[in-house]
């Protein structure tokens, strides 16, 4: 462990621009908010390359104390920073993406009143990411955890004046919170058995323990309690049904925070933990079932829904179930892997989805686009990398981590495995359903026909007047090419499991890997046949979409009316958002209003107060009458007086 | 013998007095009586051997305080009271609160008090012995109630003149 | 002989005939005789202490006892003469200006 200096540096780069563009944005210009942030956010990025480049891996991993902050006894934690392994690969993946994003705002976000505010909230949010990635104990982490959860909380209501959008950042923080209570519980089981939420203490203490074989135990219990927050913070079942919603914000926010890092936080807090997991089997299994459940449930969803953005939200949820599955079969650097070129290839397929909801002026509906090839070429070609990347056809980045994943989940067992197949075929019909139907075929929408002012009071609302769709301005393709090219080639970095000996040191699977390493012959062709069936699975889930929505498009709509109540089901996505308002929701607004509200605070509180006064004025209304002016009544009243001291006087004499 | 039947004489006209000034109407009739009274008790103080003070009973209280309440029921020329709606609590209250406290105290003096007697001119009230007492041992309340008086005069005049910037329309016949 | 309670039994019958008079009347120069009234019935009783103690301070009490008498009625009737200048009336009754 050698100490560095410059860790702390690199989340209060994107804090200081925040605070700058915060309390002097206002009054700013455009130009002047932009080149804070960006400059901000660059140095960032900057400082990440730099610590990149002077990585050694026997130097690491590395820390840094910052500051004192709770001394308590035994107790102790402070604000330290780590960099080993794992958080470079998340420090480049955020600091990266993050930057191309920024510069994607500056077009997206241009028109927008409150542009100030929107790029001082993303610096916060690179603020608070990078605590996360950076921490060296628990509670470090839990502060950029909360912290992400408040950035994505602003930045969903970032239109805070339409219902719906403050609606979905609220729905966004109080499904994360859910999440974080089992967090905290997890954080107090460790204080309590470990003595510490310092990384090295925790699973050090943590290794000396035997495996929990018996599917019980303290690890389990903490493994099982950090699996609930992350599936908060990471949208797995039964919490995911926040980030469809979370939809209703700008698509960079969608695009950096519910695509490429603030999901992806869950994935790293559970690949941070592997310590305690891989003595968890129990837990680890959870992890296993909640993510592969997840992916296939989602991918169901994502195939009825004509949203460009829901459908890329499910996709989401559901490659997030990928890197769930990874992680709970034991292949944690799989995940991890999963994990970048996932940012690389959703957060282009995301900004790539704004530049066409720019285009069009505002329209998100796919059935209303169609033929954007012609108006949009460069979002068209650079979407299609990512559409390709994410169904996994070779030799494309999601290929080489979706691969992966699925071999390592065969070896655990084939369950996993042919779910995640079958997820995959779900994956690539609907991805390329998608591109079928925004880019494919003839124009359907109403951008540069008369009818098209209206079209463009929709989320995003840029169409003022735009005309007929069009291609979006270099500052927002600039980073589309850029994520595009990394789609396409990030990849190679697994490339004969160098990735995986990257991070070994990390995960102690060093002799896992090493033994990896010299596979028989046999595993190898196992391995080369599963990858087979794999891209043979996409290649199939191309040619459905390309004949449903290229060949024959009157089809969907009659396998849509044969299958009646099963269709509609999937696309109100099992109502599951009407079951929990039915289950959670009423009875706990139904139980608020009656007993807290005006049970307590009006019946008890408010009746105390009002009553405490009433009867204050009545005992003085009673008694102003004793005041009256006139000279004989007070005569009386010093009469009586006088009588009853006198009589307690010979009272006491008597006595 | 002689002092109980003097005692209870003059007794008799004190609370004569005292009643009638209860029940008279019009206020000069209610300061004669008073008048009446003072004196009886002149004589009481006379019957226990207390000289100076019977004459300065007689001289300051009958002979200047009480003189000056008749010049005051002469100068606002005071009529026969009317009835007007007072306070009940007075009735109420009070009455029975004094009629209460002073059956308790003439029950303490009757049944538990010592009943020595008082022979007729106990005690000599000397006026050199009273002066004494007063210019010797009391002298600074004495001196007190001399600044009290004085005080009592600058602020009769004070009060009871007339207001200055008075129209002379507003003054009603007082005087 | 008279017993020392018989004029304490005075005092107080004229005590409480000067509170009734305080209590009843309604002319203010009539409640205010009704104060001499209690004290002289108070002054009765310091005598006849002093007397039955042979204390002859006690005489000397009712000396300065008449003082402030005399010094209160003085400042009193002042009271009554601006009062009737303002309310032109004796009745104690209509002058109420401080009730609640």
């Amino acid at each position: 462990m050698t100490p560095n200096p410059y860790l702390w540096v690199v989340p209060i780069l994107p804090l200081a621009g925040a605070a700058i563009n915060g309390f002097f944005g206002r009054r700013s210009s455009k130009t002047a908010i932009s080149a804070v942030a960006l400059v901000f956010c660059g140095a960032a990025f900057a400082m990440a390359l730099f610590l990149a480049a002077s990585f050694s891996a026997a130097a690491a991993p590395y820390y840094f104390d910052l500051a004192h902050w709770i001394r308590s006894g035994d107790f102790q934690v402070d604000f330290s920073f780590y960099l080993d392994q794992l958080s470079l690969v998340m420090l480049l993946v955020v600091t990266g993406v993050g930057f191309l994003i920024h510069i994607y705002s500056v077009g997206y976000m241009w028109d927008d009143d409150g542009y100030y505010r929107f790029m001082s909230y993303l610096n916060l949010f690179m603020f608070f990411m990078l605590t996360l990635v950076l921490a060296k104990n628990y509670l470090v982490m839990f502060i950029g955890w909360e912290g992400v959860g408040l950035a994505s909380y602003l930045l969903i209501g970032f239109w805070f004046t339409k219902d719906s959008a403050a609606a979905a950042g609220k729905k966004a923080f109080i499904v994360n919170r859910i999440g974080d209570f089992g967090f905290l519980i997890a954080l107090f089981l460790m204080i309590k058995h470990f003595g510490s939420l310092d990384f090295t203490h925790v699973f050090a203490a943590a290794q000396s323990l035997p495996a929990e074989t018996a599917g019980a135990g303290t690890l389990t219990a903490i493994g099982l309690l950090l699996m609930v927050g992350a599936a908060g913070k990471s949208a797995q079942i039964p919490l995911y049904v926040w980030l469809p919603d979370a939809m209703e914000g700008p698509t960079p926010v969608s695009a950096l925070i519910h695509a490429a890092t603030m999901v992806t936080a869950g994935v790293y807090m559970v690949a941070r933990s592997s310590a305690i997991f891989d003595r968890a089997p129990m837990a680890m299994m959870v992890v296993a079932i909640i993510g592969t459940l997840t992916a296939l449930f989602a991918a169901t969803i994502g195939i009825a829904q004509t949203d460009i953005k829901k459908v890329l939200a499910y996709s989401t949820v559901s490659q997030l179930g990928y890197m769930f599955m990874a992680c709970g079969v034991g292949a944690f650097s799989a995940g991890i892997f999963h994990l970048m070129t996932h940012a690389f290839f959703k957060g282009l397929l995301f900004l790539a989805a704004g530049s066409v909801i720019h285009g069009v002026g505002g329209e998100q509906d796919m059935r209303k686009m169609g033929g954007l090839r012609v108006y949009m070429p460069w979002t068209f070609a650079t979407m299609g990398i990512a559409t390709l990347a994410i169904a996994g056809i070779p030799p494309l980045a999601g290929f080489w981590s979706k691969d992966e994943i699925l071999w390592k989940a065969f070896n655990a067992s084939w369950v996993y495995w042919l779910i995640g197949v079958v997820t995959a075929f779900i994956t690539s019909f609907y991805m390329f359903r998608l591109m079928y139907m925004t880019f494919g075929g003839e124009y359907r929408g109403a951008a540069g026909q008369d009818a098209h002012g209206h079209v463009a009071h929709g989320h995003d609302d840029h169409g003022k007047g735009h005309g007929e769709p069009h291609e979006s301005p270099w500052v927002m393709l600039g980073p589309l090419v850029i994520l595009a090219v990394l789609s396409a080639f990030g990849g190679f970095v697994g490339y004969g499991n160098r990735f995986e000996h990257f991070l070994a040191p990390v995960f102690q699977q060093g002799a896992e890997v090493a033994a990896q390493g010299t596979s028989p012959e046999a595993v190898k062709s196992i391995e080369y046949l599963l990858m087979g069936i794999s891209v043979g699975v996409a290649g199939l889930g191309w040619f459905l979409a390309y004949l449903l929505y290229s060949r024959r498009p009157q089809l969907p709509a009659r396998i849509a009316a044969s299958l009646g109540g099963l269709y509609q089901a999937v696309s109100h996505k099992y109502y599951i958002d009407e079951l929990y308002a039915v289950l959670f929701v009423k009875p706990l607004i139904d139980g608020s209003t009656t007993i807290l509200w005006h049970g307590i605070d009006q019946g008890v509180i408010d009746a105390a107060v009002n009553d405490s006064a009433d009867a204050a004025r009545h005992v003085s209304d009673t008694a102003r009458h004793m005041q009256s002016g006139n000279l004989r009544s007070y005569a009386g009243w010093v009469a009586a007086g006088a009588a009853v001291v006198i009589a307690y006087m010979v009272w006491m004499g008597v006595q | 013998m002689l002092h109980l039947l003097l005692f209870l004489f003059f007794g008799a006209i004190c609370v004569a007095g005292a009643i009638n000034l209860l029940v008279q109407s019009h206020p000069i009739n209610s300061a004669l009586s008073l008048i009446a009274v003072m004196a009886a008790l002149a004589a009481e103080y006379l019957l226990l051997g207390a000289e100076f003070v019977a004459a300065v009973q007689v001289i300051v209280y009958a002979g200047a305080i009480m003189v000056l309440f008749l010049i005051t029921i002469m100068l606002l020329n005071a009529g026969a009271e009317e009835r007007t709606k007072g306070s009940r609590i007075a009735i109420l209250l009070g009455i029975p609160g004094v009629l209460i406290g002073g059956v308790l105290v003439a029950w303490t003096l009757l049944n538990r008090s010592n009943t020595q007697s008082v022979p007729i001119g106990a005690l000599k009230g000397d006026p050199k012995d009273i002066a004494r007492l007063l210019f010797h041992d009391f002298l600074l309340p004495f001196e007190i109630t001399s600044v009290l008086i004085l005080i009592a005069i600058m602020g009769a005049v004070v009060l009871a003149s007339r207001p200055r910037a008075a129209a002379s329309g507003a003054r009603k016949d007082a005087g | 002989m008279v017993p020392l309670s018989y004029y304490l039994l005075l005092s107080g019958i004229l005590f409480v005939c000067g509170v009734l008079g305080f209590l009843i009347k309604r002319n203010i120069i009539t409640i205010f005789m009704s104060i001499e009234l209690m004290l002289n019935g108070v002054n009765l009783s310091f005598v006849a202490f002093a007397a039955h103690w042979h204390a002859l301070s006690g005489q000397v009490f009712v000396f300065f006892v008449m003082v402030v008498a005399a010094a209160e009625a003085a400042v009193g009737l002042a009271i009554i003469i601006a009062v009737y200048r303002t309310r032109e009336t004796l009745n104690v009754d209509q002058v109420n200006l401080l009730k609640l």
